[in-house]
């Protein structure tokens, strides 16, 4: 879905051949999502037979290069684009947490120490923000604004793991004897 | 540049006696950044208080720059805080009628430094936070995020090459939060030393160490690790 939709937002920009695609979505992603050019070609089938894309002329991006099959966005490829950038993304039903999973289960056994798989996990997501921030740190406000953004969103999803952490631990401790 | 060791506070006496803190040992070195966090009640401030040598420890010794605390008469004390530590509050703790620049330059004025040299010393302080254009406004008529920047340059101004903030962020949105974290990070690698307390994780994040503290103990320490300036690509795909 992510993927169909990507195409048809790169397209809305400009007519493009499919490894065009694979670098303009790469480009705007940061290169935190790697695309195959197979997954590309594969999609961009499907997009053309359910009328969202057609093949328009071919071209060669500089001189001496060989031809490449350009795809447009049709009317309908537009509107559902629209469609997709007005609907709003929400984790419902919830994708799988391996870490909620993971806490959840200890919870529920006898024999396994939940303050230990905790105060391990905190360790290691603080580190992994630490590495984050770095890595902010560096960035370029203006020439990588994808990669703070994306950083951005990176950064607060290991705070949230965080604080939920510190809030299984304060309620686990109220649970004590 | 700071050492705890060993270092406890127990308040009250008897059946009554509260352990606020300890046994702790850490050390910090010159230049670095190290953050607290913990749950309310773990310790933190009482350990950012023993640092600043505002408390002195139930048992143990703090180290300030090679000194034991506790061989420290009360002025030697003072003397060593105005010249050596700064503190920021979460509250900024400005005095309303000086200006930016009167704010900065006051502690070293107290400290005997002749009033142009302070002046001179405060506007550099404040080149440093990026406020030269704002040194004569009034701590009413700066934002917060201003306002936390003149606090954290009053605190680093002249000699002073220690700075102790608890919660600095706390009153600030998250943009004008990153940016004291940033500058506090730049002031470190300048050569000055910081302990923040804090109870958000994403500035926690800024620092080179994150101590844990948990009923008055360290539970944990993480370092950041040693990222490469290569290809932004790399963390996630690894």
């Amino acid at each position: 879905m992510t993927v169909k939709n990507s195409l048809l937002a790169i397209l809305a920009q400009e007519p493009a051949h499919g490894y065009g695609l694979k670098s303009a979505f790469e480009e705007s992603t940061a290169g935190a999502w790697p695309l195959n050019v197979g997954q590309v070609y594969t999609t961009l089938a499907r997009l053309e037979r359910d009328g969202l894309v057609e093949t328009g002329p071919s071209r060669s991006s500089s001189e001496g290069e060989r031809e490449r099959q350009t795809w447009n966005l049709t009317v309908e490829g537009r509107s559902t684009l629209e469609g997709w950038y007005r609907k709003p993304v929400l984790d419902d039903p919830p994708a799988r947490d391996e870490l909620a999973i993971k806490v959840l289960l200890a919870v529920a056994a006898d024999q396994v120490d939940v303050a230990e798989i905790l105060q391990i996990q905190r360790a290691a997501s603080m580190q992994r923000l630490q590495e984050l921030t770095q890595h902010k740190r560096r960035a370029d406000p203006e020439a990588e604004l994808p990669w703070l953004l994306l950083l951005d969103a990176l950064i607060l999803k290991v705070k949230a793991e965080l604080e939920w952490i510190e809030l299984c631990e304060a309620r686990l401790r109220g649970r004590r004897p | 540049m700071l050492a705890f060791e060993d270092v406890t506070r127990v308040h009250g006496d008897g059946e009554r006696a509260v352990r606020a803190l300890g046994p702790v040992a850490f050390e910090i070195r010159a230049g670095e950044f190290v953050a607290i966090m913990g749950p309310s009640g773990s310790g933190k401030s009482t350990l950012l208080s023993l640092a600043g040598a505002l408390d002195q420890p139930s048992d143990g010794r703090v180290h300030l720059q090679g000194q034991d605390l506790a061989t420290l008469g009360a002025a030697e004390l003072a003397a060593l805080r105005r010249r050596t530590i700064g503190f920021v509050f979460q509250d900024f703790n400005l005095l309303p009628g000086l200006t930016a620049l009167e704010n900065v330059a006051l502690p070293l004025e107290l400290d005997g430094t002749p009033g142009r040299e302070a002046r001179e010393q405060a506007n550099e302080a404040l080149a440093r936070v990026q406020l030269e254009r704002l040194t004569g406004r009034f701590p009413d008529d700066l934002s917060g995020g201003e306002r936390q920047r003149v606090a954290i340059a009053r605190a680093f101004v002249g000699p002073r090459r220690m700075l102790l903030a608890d919660e600095p962020t706390g009153a600030l949105d998250s943009v004008t939060g990153e940016l004291v974290m940033r500058l506090m990070r730049d002031q470190c690698e300048r050569g000055l030393t910081a302990v923040l307390v804090t109870h958000d994780p994403s500035h926690a994040a800024w620092a080179d160490r994150v101590l844990y503290l948990r009923d008055g103990r360290l539970v944990d320490e993480t370092c950041a690790p040693e990222t490469g300036s290569g290809s932004p690509v790399l963390p996630l795909r690894g």
